[in-house]
């Protein structure tokens, strides 16, 4: 059996798990649904043993199989496996935009190569560290089933997208992780807030995934294939599109459905309230895997995209401001996961921003080692709510760092990363994306400033985040002081090995300027290079220049240096210089801490405005226009009704009742003889029998 | 001293009683009350019956009374059964408050 021709089992494993789970859970852990963060203490029964082999050991078997499945891909010719099960869609004829016709089908089809594959370790391998997280964090919880069901679906449906061979089947992945993100940012089923997050996050979601629809229809009528390898090839002879057409258009629908996903201006406000689930779905879905579904499919798309400068030049630019944009709101904000959430945004920014400038690699670079820190930052802030019991306002922490040790030391090796401290894996894929936006042919050095600005915030708002928690003098709650204890071993464990990943995973994409190391140490982007070539245009090979590189990369280090001493000074040395300099900069402050006003623009403009705007146009037009109509319909009716009951009451039953008054007329004498006396009648009889009587004596 | 019985005397206390069962049936109001004047007129229709058949010398006379001995006893039972429903129903046994069947 080899495991190349089974990947098709890799999505089936958590598959079953989630089956398993939504189906027979309930009996296995039967709880009430939770109520928020509770610690009640539910004893662990075997039925919640299971669960927590299953589920975990589910997405292990996944990692597993991949890990397998990698291996054996290394070896295969051009470093790409595809495996069609079935038809799906069987082949409708249309006609394509060409005149030529066409058939609309796809295909229960998988793709394992080198770009799915590291998609693939990463969804299963930090999401089983996630998985193994929850085991503690969520071990308290109600419907401890139910989470783990969902996010095993979740893991199902991530594998789908990421192996699928054709657009339209990452479509069903793309969408099914949009449900379970839905389901598990409302976990909380008692809590109103999460409701409406959850149901943010789904609406918002829509609006790009309309556009991912139109673009993949548009490349229906184009090629007539969503099958990436086809598409590729039929793009494979295509030049570069001069100007701004179908191509374009196509690459900036797609680009609609990937600003949707993984949270771009503007369709990124759904992101932060996402952390109304619990914190490992953050981790999982809004961190690690699903949010990064839209670079995914951008790198993936890189055949279309090379050839559109401008639809690039756009990803490119709404990356960076993205990144610059959610940065700063991140400076201000005080819930602690709030911070991550919005850091996510920026890094996703950062991975657009690579795309934008043709450098797909490195994306995906960054999304990869990405998903070890801002995963690892993330479980550790949920450790530190378990620890201080549900807090999560940063005002109310400090001076955590010697009683939770493990999550202190976990955390700071992820801020360190994230912050692009040289030797740490957040470094090298930051560093490259920062030398590509300035060097590569479709990159500029405004792109890089951005960049380089951003990446200070990023260090100073970890920082910030660090030093609030952990440092300086404690501000805890003097209730929840009192219990402040270490996470089980079930979270210390996935932390520590997240932050271990943390520190080395960078270390397969070492910059091509350091040359004295081998280039085994830049496996990352040779092992991509098979599917998604490092060259940006044909014929236009980024310009060298080592001296320049340097100098770029110790600015950007010293630009995170200074984020961090910045931090510091602030938040640790003088704990009085927030509020002056928050009072200072007046408008500015207040402008950041309401995120730049854009979800106040959403309310009045969208749900306000068109919605309920909207609503009273609508409002009126039913009151004048539909009840007019209506009433008037009415009217008429009525008015017909009442010639008709004239007509009834004096023609009709005026008749009837002339005719049964006639009658009552002509039957009265006989009517009065009836009494009702039985003895009336008899005396009839007998009167009668002595008249005959009388008649015959008398004769 | 004594006169024989004949069959005119049976006649004549067979008259009496038939016009007091009619009397009774028509005049009274209390249905038990009619009720037992129809069982006199009946009993004089019997004593019309046995005596004719004391006359004539022939037995299917007394046959036929007993016949009418043994509707009587069911006419009287249907008729007492009537009579509890009715009292059951209107909580009365005057014929003359009993006027459902009319017009």
């Amino acid at each position: 059996m080899s495991f190349l021709e089974t990947i098709w089992l890799i999505p089936l494993f958590p598959l079953f798990g989630a089956a398993a789970m939504l189906a027979v859970g309930r009996l296995l852990d039967p709880q009430k649904p939770g109520h928020g963060h509770g610690h009640g203490g539910h004893g662990a029964g075997p039925g919640k043993a299971l669960i927590s082999i299953l589920c975990p050991g589910m997405v292990l078997l996944s990692f597993v199989w991949s890990a397998a499945a990698v291996m054996e891909l290394a070896a295969a010719p051009g470093r790409a496996h595809q495996v069609i099960q079935h038809t799906w869609v069987a082949g409708l004829p249309f006609h394509m935009a060409n005149g030529a016709m066409g058939s609309f089908g796809a295909d229960w089809g998988f793709l394992l190569d080198s770009l799915s594959s590291v998609m693939v370790l990463v969804v299963t391998g930090v999401g089983f560290l996630i998985h193994v997280y929850s085991i503690g964090y969520m071990g308290h919880e109600g419907g401890y089933y139910r989470f783990f069901g969902y996010m095993n679906l979740f893991v199902f449906f991530m594998l789908m997208l990421v192996l699928s061979n054709n657009y339209l089947l990452m479509f069903v992945g793309w969408e099914g992780v949009g449900l379970c993100s839905y389901l598990l940012i409302g976990f909380y089923i008692h809590k109103k807030s999460a409701g409406d997050a959850a149901n943010k996050a789904f609406i918002v979601n829509r609006i790009g995934d309309a556009g991912f629809i139109l673009g993949m229809l548009l490349m229906f009528s184009m090629f007539g294939t969503v099958r990436f390898l086809d598409v590729n090839q039929a793009l494979a002879g295509m030049s570069p599109e001069a100007g701004f057409g179908v191509l374009g258009l196509m690459a900036l629908l797609l680009f609609v459905g990937a600003t949707g996903k993984s949270a771009q201006f503007p369709l990124y406000v759904w992101l932060p309230d996402a952390m109304e689930g619990p914190t490992p779905v953050s981790a999982l879905i809004h961190a690690a895997t699903m949010v990064t579904a839209g670079v995914y499919m951008v790198a993936r798309s890189h055949a279309l995209f090379r050839l559109t400068p401008e639809a690039s030049m756009a990803v490119a630019v709404i990356g960076a401001f993205t990144a610059i944009l959610a940065a700063s709101i991140a400076l201000v904000q005080n819930d602690i996961k709030r911070v991550l959430a919005y850091s996510t945004v920026s890094q996703l920014g950062y991975m657009f921003m690579a795309c934008g400038v043709g450098a797909y690699w490195v994306a995906i670079f960054h999304l990869y080692t990405h998903a070890f820190f801002k995963a690892l930052l993330f479980l550790g802030s949920g450790s530190v709510i378990h620890a201080l019991g549900g807090e999560q306002d940063m005002r109310r922490m400090g001076g955590l760092k010697d009683k939770i040790r493990v999550t202190h030391w976990t955390m700071f090796v992820g801020a360190l990363a994230i912050s692009g401290i040289p030797g740490l894996a957040g470094f090298f894929s930051k560093d490259e994306i920062l030398w590509q936006a300035y060097s590569s042919p479709w990159g500029s050095p405004a792109i890089w400033g951005v960049g380089l600005v951003t990446a200070g915030m990023t260090a100073f708002y970890m920082w910030r985040l660090m030093y609030m928690t952990f440092y300086g003098t404690s501000r805890v709650a003097p209730e929840a002081a009192g219990h402040i204890h270490e996470s089980p071993r079930s979270m210390t464990v996935p932390l520590s090995v997240l932050a271990a990943g943390s520190i080395l995973a960078g270390w397969i994409g070492v910059p091509k300027l350091w040359s004295a190391f081998p280039e085994a140490f830049r496996a990352f982007e040779h092992w991509l290079e098979h599917t998604v070539p490092s060259v940006v245009a044909h014929g236009a090979e980024a310009h060298h220049d080592a001296g320049l590189e340097w100098g770029l990369m110790l600015l950007s280090v010293g630009v995170a240096l200074g984020g961090i001493w910045l931090a510091r000074q602030m938040y640790l040395r003088r704990p009085d210089l927030p509020e002056r300099v928050a009072r200072a900069s007046g408008g500015l402050y207040t402008a950041l801490s309401r995120k730049w006003y854009v979800d106040d623009a959403y309310q009045a403009v969208f749900v306000n405005g068109l919605a309920k705007g909207g609503g009273s146009a609508l409002a009126a037009f039913d009151n004048q226009v539909v009840d007019g109509g209506v009433n008037g319909a009415g009217w008429l009716t009525r008015f017909g009704s009442s010639l008709s009951i004239w007509w009834d009451t004096w023609i009709v039953d005026g008749s009837i009742r002339l005719f049964s008054f006639l009658v009552k007329m002509a039957s009265f004498p006989v009517r009065v003889l009836q009494t009702g006396l039985v003895q009336s009648y008899a005396l009839v009889f007998v009167l009668g029998l002595l008249a005959f009587l009388g008649y015959y004596l008398s004769r | 001293m004594f006169h024989p019985i004949t069959t005119v005397h049976y006649l004549v206390l067979s008259a009496a009683l038939l016009a007091v069962g009619t009397i009774g049936v028509l005049a009274r109001r209390n249905i038990i009350i009619i009720l037992m004047s129809i069982e006199l007129i009946l009993n004089a229709v019997n004593i019309n019956l046995v005596a004719f058949s004391q006359y004539f010398r022939q037995v299917s006379g007394q046959i036929f009374a007993i016949f009418v001995i043994t509707v009587a006893v069911a006419e009287a039972a249907v008729g007492l059964g009537i009579l509890i429903a009715l009292f059951r129903n209107k909580e009365t046994v005057q014929a003359d408050e009993v006027n459902l069947l009319k017009w």
